[in-house]
């Protein structure tokens, strides 16, 4: 089965074409680096994927569901801009709600294990809003892995990360890919993308200009595929 | 598009997962929301000192002992309770704004109507406790015996309070991401709520006076019971279209 499928997906802010007749499929159990400058339509394709948007135009199909149907949602692990975390609960808390939204048999007995996965369970009862940015991202993920989603969206996960949080993160998705989960991630970062990702997709303003494998030519010179591909191209 | 030579070499993971609950997302949802108030007392504070000193000014500005003053005891309560739960409203969804965690929410497993009961129920609850303390102001300050009628006029506060949060609620999902939200709000939700409004003030009138309801004030108050129960269907149908588009 295929992780995703989407067809002539487009999306409208207005008159303004963010997305413009995006098709591919995704197997289950690969990594997609989703590559493409600011405003290329990286975000909006991961908001539609997450179900938190719809498209004007076009299907898309997530673990063979519609991105909004609840059983689809509960298997998608999704990691966006904002850290989604509430300044004014614990860590624990943050943990503990999203844990009983995912109906996890033991929400926090797995909340406690993620704490400790990430490295905070010291600081499991402190408020998020005494947080550093670094500790803040490390929750931010453990929230996202905290339901061990089938597939994970991640959009910048590498931006702002401390040396620590990088780490963590990479291990997780290198395991999470090693176990059969789907990864699909936006990223500026092309080396670090690029290492995890076994597939590749540049978008240029809305369009799918490349879509494929990733190739080792990639990895040795990553911006290749923008000279070749781009907007220069 | 199709990518050459893209099947993983592992087979995909296939977990069983629990099915998340209506009423168990919904109660997280409140739960999450009164601790988070509590915590922060953000709106609380606000609506509390708001309702307090609106009564203290018209207590100053009106002899409160006067009869038609007293005439005007539940169109003044609900004066109070209407503006002072836009506070609270208002916070609602816009609670949800730092970190985007309310894409989080979204992307849970939870039904937009569950998200929306959470938080409906959440905003009733820390409404009806400012109204609480409202009402021992009004008693106070009015010389008002409303504690001889003190459940049927907990009762109609009850249904008024959860048309205003019933309706509240959901236009608080609408306009969050508004520039003007906290004028917007209360623009839209007071002419829905007019029918509403009118049953309960007609209602905690005489109550909030000690006195006993008349047996012609039996139509507002199936008329308050019947628009909680309409608006509240309403709301929960529009939901997922309210949050997600």
């Amino acid at each position: 089965m295929n992780a995703l499928e989407l067809d002539q997906v487009w999306k409208f802010y207005g008159d303004f074409p963010a997305l413009r007749q995006i098709s591919f499929e995704l197997p289950e159990g690969v990594c997609l680096a989703l590559l493409g400058r600011n405003g290329a339509g990286k975000t909006t394709l991961l908001r539609i994927l997450s179900g938190l948007m719809r498209p004007g135009r076009g299907s898309v199909r997530v673990l063979g569901a519609d991105p909004r149907d609840t059983m689809a949602r509960a298997r998608i692990g999704v990691l966006g801009h904002g850290l989604a975390l509430y300044d004014e609960l614990s860590a624990l808390e943050n943990l503990t709600l999203f844990a009983r939204l995912y109906a996890l048999k033991d929400p926090r007995g797995a909340a406690g294990q993620w704490l400790e996965r990430v490295g905070l369970a010291a600081s499991a009862s402190s408020l998020v809003r005494e947080f550093s940015r670094g500790m803040r991202q490390r929750l931010a993920v453990a929230r996202a892995f905290l339901h061990e989603p089938e597939l994970l969206l991640l959009d910048e996960p590498f931006t702002a990360l401390d040396d620590r949080a990088v780490t963590t993160l990479q291990d997780l998705l290198r395991d999470a890919v090693r176990q059969g989960r789907t990864v699909v991630l936006s990223t500026h970062q092309l080396r670090e993308a690029l290492e995890l990702a076994t597939h590749v997709a540049l978008l240029v303003r809305g369009r799918l200009a490349y879509y494929g494998t990733r190739t080792n030519e990639m990895l040795e010179d990553p911006a290749w595929l923008y000279r070749r591909y781009g907007e220069a191209a | 598009m199709k990518a050459a030579g893209t099947q993983a070499e592992t087979a995909p993971r296939t977990t069983a997962r629990a099915q998340p609950g209506f009423l168990g997302g919904a109660v997280a949802i409140a739960a999450k929301d009164l601790r988070s108030e509590l915590r922060t007392k953000e709106a609380l504070n606000a609506s509390l000192a708001f309702s307090v000193v609106i009564l203290l000014l018209f207590s100053f500005a009106f002899d409160p002992t006067a009869e038609e003053t007293r005439a005007l005891a539940g169109g003044l309560l609900w004066l109070v309770f209407a503006f002072a739960g836009a506070l609270i409203l208002n916070r609602s969804f816009a609670r949800e704004l730092p970190n985007d965690c309310l894409d989080a929410l979204i992307a849970a497993p939870i039904s937009a109507p569950a998200l929306y009961l959470g938080k409906a129920v959440a905003n009733w609850l820390l409404l009806m406790a400012v109204e609480l303390v409202s009402l021992v102001v009004f008693g106070i300050f009015y010389n008002a015996p409303w504690t001889r009628r003190f459940w049927p006029l907990v009762g109609v506060i009850a249904l008024g309070t959860w048309a205003l949060t019933v309706v509240g609620t959901l236009f608080s999902a609408l306009t969050v991401n508004l520039r003007l939200r906290e004028l917007m709000l209360p623009l839209l939700v007071y002419p829905v709520l007019i029918p509403a409004l009118l049953a309960a003030v007609q209602l905690s009138g005489p109550l909030a006076l000690g006195e006993p309801l008349a047996s012609d004030m039996m139509v507002w108050l199936r008329l308050l019971a019947g628009v909680d129960l309409i608006f509240t269907a309403l709301a929960l149908t529009l939901a997922e279209t309210a949050l997600v588009g």
